[in-house]
């Protein structure tokens, strides 16, 4: 049945970008192994003649007119930014550059 | 004042009886007297909630066409944002960040003159049964401070049994208006997927997520509802037709004639006998109200916790990736030198919750190469089949039924190092989001063996949202003659000076 080890579970830590301690990923590792196999029990039905639905409301290319309408001030589109500068975010080095 | 019904507290504002602020000033007295207990509230906006109050009687005063509920308070889920009132969806990421803008159900709130008294606990970003993923600490059910007053909305659910707000605003992802609602003896609605605006609503899945009312009386959820409801060109899946008549239902509550489906596969093992009696007395009455009573099978209902549980952390773990400490919230390790991906990594271990955590990576998982297609692909096939079940049940009843949970309130703490029992929880709510159909929890009494309220819950298809306030009211009638007095008059008083 599905398990995960605990590779598995750092490296899916890594690419959701959450830090995880040793403790964590451990308790994880353990509980992904009974959540599996649960949430596993999809595939006894969903044979190849099921279509998929990934949405409730069968809905495609819902457009609103083009005019223009009031929107936030840069001030008030800032006002949550943990840094800003020059009415802009000031983000951590993106870049790899040597230090 | 503060327990009766929202439509005869607008009956009182509209007669001269009482005033917002008078009416306004008793909820907040009451929420200082016994919110210390049952923690249902993250912010108090006491400033903004009396400015509000004042400006409703300004509005009577002057004349003007107000709408029903115009100068009732109420209190929001915090999930929902609120311009320059404290939003954190009950996550330390979130905290201390004040919205810039209101969302659309905020909007029309404020429009009909509707009093926001402050926001609600919740579980984590919406993800849980109890509220205990609260970063903030859990909500205590007024029923018996022990127990878990249901989740995600247990806040919104608590703050109405304790007499602390007459309406109050919900989410439901899996049933976290319906759950709460059936453990506090409160009513709440799901209305149809695209009924209610999600602009605003911070998303959790969005395929699912849908705001809705919450109240004590059918009615007032009814009134509620139509205050909200409606198509919003700022949210691309509100869906542009009419409001169902959803007042005009819950006041006729006529179900002569209709036929109520009661779902074979939601009663039985598993289900306390509490709830299975409590349901079984709430059928008979219906039946005497003139509906008639039929059995409906939906086999692949079976699944949909299993089809959830990979399709909502899918959506969540990308919609949980703007929480990158980049725009707005909590920024840690941001020294010298460190990078934007050290500092997302350390604020997104700092900033979320164990439950939060959990499921991100489930989605990732879930969405990763070589196992999407057993895992959230199949899901996706499975809300096919749910769908099927419920087109197929529709072609035989009106409405069908359930309990809404298989037990009343557990005690805090009983579950929390068991996900998958947690998750249990939600297995009769579920079938209903994933169809995106409408829902609805109303209380049917207390179970015998623990005195605790139980839920009944109706479910009507896409846009048909009126049939089950119709059904609700009726059953809500035959009950009150029934027990001469509402369920939560049986209630403890919380020491409050009510």
């Amino acid at each position: 049945m599905s398990s995960l080890s605990r590779d598995d579970v750092a490296n899916l830590a890594r690419l959701a970008r959450i830090e995880m301690t040793d403790q964590e990923l451990e308790n994880l590792t353990t509980e992904f192994g009974v959540i599996l196999n649960a949430v596993a029990r999809v595939q006894e039905v969903a044979t190849t003649d099921v279509p998929a639905t990934s949405h409730p409301l069968a809905l495609t290319n819902i457009f609103r007119t083009d005019v223009v309408i009031p929107s936030l001030t840069p001030e008030e589109a800032l006002s949550g930014a943990p840094a800003s500068e020059e009415q802009r975010f000031r983000v951590p080095q993106i870049l790899g550059e040597e230090a | 004042m503060i327990k009766n019904s929202a439509a005869e507290m607008a009956q009182s504002l509209a007669s001269g009886a009482t005033t917002s602020v008078a009416l306004t000033q008793a909820h907040l007295d009451r929420i200082a007297d016994v919110d210390s207990k049952v923690r249902a509230f993250l912010h108090v906006d006491t400033e903004g909630a009396l400015k509000q109050a004042a400006d409703a009687d300004a509005a009577r005063a002057r004349g003007e066409k107000l709408s029903p509920l115009a100068g009732v308070p109420l209190a929001l889920k915090d999930v929902l944002v609120q311009k320059d009132v404290p939003t954190t969806c009950g996550s330390k990421i979130l905290e201390g960040w004040r919205p810039p803008y209101d969302s659309t159900v905020v909007s029309k709130l404020k429009n009909a003159g509707v009093v926001i008294l402050g926001k609600t606990n919740m579980d984590e970003f919406a993800m849980g049964s109890s509220t205990e993923n609260s970063a903030y600490g859990p909500t205590h059910n007024p029923w018996d401070l022990t127990r878990i007053p249901g989740g995600s909305g247990g806040g919104s659910s608590a703050a109405l049994a304790a007499f602390e707000a007459p309406l109050a605003i919900g989410t439901d992802t899996g049933g976290s208006i319906r759950q709460p609602a059936a453990v506090t003896g409160t009513v709440g609605v799901k209305p149809t997927y695209g009924g209610v605006s999600r602009y605003g609503l911070v998303a959790f899945s969005s395929s699912l997520d849908q705001a809705g009312p919450c109240a004590r009386t059918v009615l007032d959820t009814a009134l509620l509802h139509e205050v909200i409801a409606g198509h919003d060109p700022k949210d691309s899946t509100s869906i542009n037709a009419p409001v169902p008549q959803v007042v005009a239902a819950a006041k006729s509550g006529d179900v002569k004639g209709m036929k109520i489906g009661v779902v074979k596969e939601l009663n039985g093992d598993g289900y306390q006998s509490g709830v299975r009696q409590r349901f079984e007395e709430s059928l008979e009455l219906l039946a005497q109200a003139g509906a008639e009573i039929v059995e409906v099978s939906a086999p692949n209902f079976e699944y949909a916790l299993a089809a959830y549980y990979l399709i909502a952390p899918s959506e969540a773990s990308s919609n949980l990736a703007r929480f990158d400490a980049m725009r707005y919230g909590l920024r840690v390790g941001d020294a010298d030198g460190a990078s934007a991906e050290s500092v997302m990594n350390m604020t997104r271990e700092v900033g979320f919750g164990r439950e939060v955590k959990r499921r991100i990576l489930l989605g990732t998982y879930a969405l990763s190469s070589g196992y999407y297609d057993a895992y959230y692909g199949s899901a996706q096939k499975v809300r096919t089949l749910i769908t099927q079940d419920f087109n197929n049940a529709f072609a035989k009843c009106d409405v069908m039924v359930s309990p809404t949970c298989p037990t009343t309130a557990f005690k805090i703490g009983e579950k929390t190092n068991d996900p998958l029992a947690m998750y249990l929880n939600d297995i009769a709510t579920i079938p209903v989001n994933m169809a995106g159909i409408g829902g609805m929890s109303l209380p049917c009494g207390v179970a015998p063996e623990d005195g605790l309220p139980v839920g009944f819950q109706i479910m009507s298809p896409v846009m048909q949202d009126q049939r089950m306030y119709s059904v609700g009211a009726a059953l809500e009638a035959a009950l009150l003659s029934k027990w001469g007095a509402p369920l939560l008059s049986q209630a403890p008083s919380l020491g409050g000076a009510a």
